[in-house]
């Protein structure tokens, strides 16, 4: 058995985390910020109205600034597929690589193309056509994030392939099921709408700033009209798109739900922890300790939200790694869980066939070959628990995927209150006289990025062990390279990201302290 | 065809030309380009497959027998 230094593993998944966290800055205000840049542009289109041109046009260059220093940091995390994570990024083939290769093709080039008209098409291309350049943009931005998010929900829940033992890869078996994934639709939505609420977020702290300062009132007022009512609609239906996003996970992956309610005995009317503290005694999920030191819950909800039924079982870590309880499969079938080591001993199992399968065509022997592939292909569901040494590896961070969670949902709720709030005075026109409000909104853009950083921890943090849920853990998918080199880049990566965000808010500062071009 | 071409050359000459928040904008992002593509990818993100095996059936033997010896229970 080959050894693998742990640091490496750990390394690897900081250097990877780094990366998507920074990349994550940006790319939900591009997605928000485009479209409600989009909108007020609208307005100026169908009123005529020069004052909504010029809100329209100091918002697009802040937009510019984001996109530009944004631009191309989600290549790094190309690069350490290729060099941290070789193979997984071969084992994946062409299943991550097709929606990465249309991104690229098509989404990205729809956004370069119209980015310029948008830049520079003022008085050079028609109204119409400018507007059409604008909304084309956002739409080629949010359509590059299908294609990406798709990629990652097939991680999440890996459908529509099949396992070629000869080539080590998995094939698409249906293009359809892999883009269509009941996972990849309610991610995408998910991650879309609540963008809008980062988007709205910036919109309104930069807003309370000028009212503050009592400057470009005008702008300011229309801007928080646009950005309250996008920020309240991004909000409801990223709640909406949550919950399916809960009941998502709670079919396919519900070691993470149980992770994100600290979930460890499972029960029938399970209830939805609303506030709740972990039990910081508690080391590991078997060790008879309570879980919490208190909680708050709202009865029944987790039940409901995980299986659309109130009295329904909703299983814990315990009865995860035991195994056991009532359950459906994938197919619809009832039947019962499967314990975390019958689990490990189906995929060494499949493990074990890979190997003999392999041994039996080098051997030129083909009727041994395909009883191994039967092998392989009946336990390979369960492929990447061949490579679980213990069982508890398999429960991840549970007070890390909790308290994310759980600071997510308290931020959204919030924001439905905020929105409302914000655009109830702006219509009374007390806004810019209710200081307290104003520096209220000022917290808006940081609590919307801590908001959406906090969905991404969630969603990735709470599966692991697993790099494609249920079929390769992380410690299979890392190359065989040292870690003190992943230790040299990530502190390059952290030098540069840190470098580029400050250069980043340092223009953006200067840009929003100048306010709309012609004014003063 | 060739004015359409030339129209659309001058669309970006001139759209460049005006630019002068974007120049600096340009300069992070070449800057950017540089250190990722010329610096990092060459010097600390080799492709790991692609400068050990020459053959794709290199490559998935070499992935095939990670597989195998990875494994925890033998």
């Amino acid at each position: 058995m080959e050894t693998l230094d742990p640091s490496l593993v750990d390394w690897s998944r900081a250097q990877f985390a780094l990366t998507a966290i920074y990349h994550w800055l940006f790319v939900p205000l591009t997605l928000g910020l485009g479209v409600i840049v989009s909108v007020m542009e609208t307005y100026y289109y169908k009123t005529g109205d020069e004052e909504w041109k010029r809100i329209a046009k100091f918002w697009m260059k802040l937009f510019g600034i984001n996109f530009a220093v944004g631009i191309a940091t989600g290549i790094i995390l190309e690069f350490e597929f290729g060099t941290n994570w070789s193979n997984y990024s071969w084992f994946v083939g062409d299943i991550f690589g097709a929606p990465l290769a249309i991104e690229g093709i098509m989404a990205f080039f729809l956004e370069s193309t119209f980015i310029a008209v948008m830049f520079f098409g003022w008085n050079k291309v028609s109204k119409k056509f400018h507007l059409a350049a604008t909304w084309l943009t956002v739409i080629g931005a949010t359509i590059s994030a299908l294609w990406i998010l798709v990629a990652n929900a097939w991680m999440q829940f890996p459908d529509g392939m099949h396992f070629n033992p000869d080539t080590v890869r998995n094939e698409m078996a249906s293009f359809w099921a892999v883009l269509f994934s009941p996972v990849a639709m309610s991610k995408f939505t998910h991650t879309v709408t609540s963008s809008w609420i980062v988007g709205s977020a910036f919109v309104i702290t930069i807003s309370a700033w000028f009212l503050l300062k009592k400057r470009e009132l005008q702008l300011a007022k229309r801007s928080i009209k646009i950005a309250a009512v996008f920020g309240l609609l991004g909000t409801l239906l990223a709640a909406y798109t949550g919950d399916s996003s809960a009941y998502q996970v709670a079919q396919k992956q519900p070691m993470k739900l149980a992770a994100m309610e600290g979930l460890y005995q499972g029960q029938n009317k399970a209830g939805l922890i609303a506030v709740g503290l972990l039990n910081p005694s508690k080391k590991s999920y078997d060790d008879g300790v309570n879980p919490f030191v208190f909680n708050i819950k709202v009865p029944g909800l987790l039940s409901l939200m995980a299986n659309r039924n109130i009295n329904s079982f909703v299983p814990g870590v315990n009865d995860l790694i035991d195994g056991g309880y009532p359950k459906v499969s994938k197919s619809g079938e009832p039947g019962i869980a499967l314990s975390a080591e019958q689990k490990m001993e189906k995929g060494t199992l499949a493990v074990l066939a890979l190997k003999d399968y392999k041994l039996a065509r080098k051997a030129g022997n083909d009727s041994l070959a395909k009883v191994n592939q039967a092998k392989l292909e009946e336990n390979f569901p369960y492929f990447g628990y061949g490579y679980i040494k213990d069982k508890k590896e398999l429960v991840p961070n549970v007070p890390l995927t909790f308290y994310t969670f759980h600071v997510m949902v308290i931020i959204g709720m919030y924001f439905i209150l905020f929105f409302i709030l914000i655009w109830w005075m702006n219509n009374k026109n007390t806004l810019h006289s209710q200081k307290w409000v104003l520096w209220l909104s000022l917290l808006g853009l940081p609590l919307a990025y801590i908001c959406s950083e906090c969905g991404w921890i969630v969603a990735e943090v709470g599966r692991q062990p697993w790099v494609i849920q249920d079929i390769m853990p992380a410690n299979m998918a890392v190359s065989q390279i040292s870690a003190g080199s992943v230790q040299t880049t990530f502190i390059l990566f952290a030098v540069l990201f840190t470098v580029l965000l400050i250069s980043e808010l340092s223009i953006m500062i200067k840009q929003i302290r100048k306010g709309p071009e012609g004014l003063n | 065809m060739i004015k359409a071409l030339k129209s659309v050359f001058r669309f970006y000459y001139e759209g460049f030309r005006e630019m002068k928040l974007g120049k600096t904008l340009w300069l992070i992002i070449l800057v950017k380009l540089f250190i990722m593509f010329i610096v990092l990818k060459i010097f600390f993100f080799p492709d790991f497959l692609g400068t050990r095996f020459k053959t794709e059936a290199e490559k998935a033997d070499f992935v095939g027998n990670q597989l195998i010896d990875r494994n925890t229970n033998p």
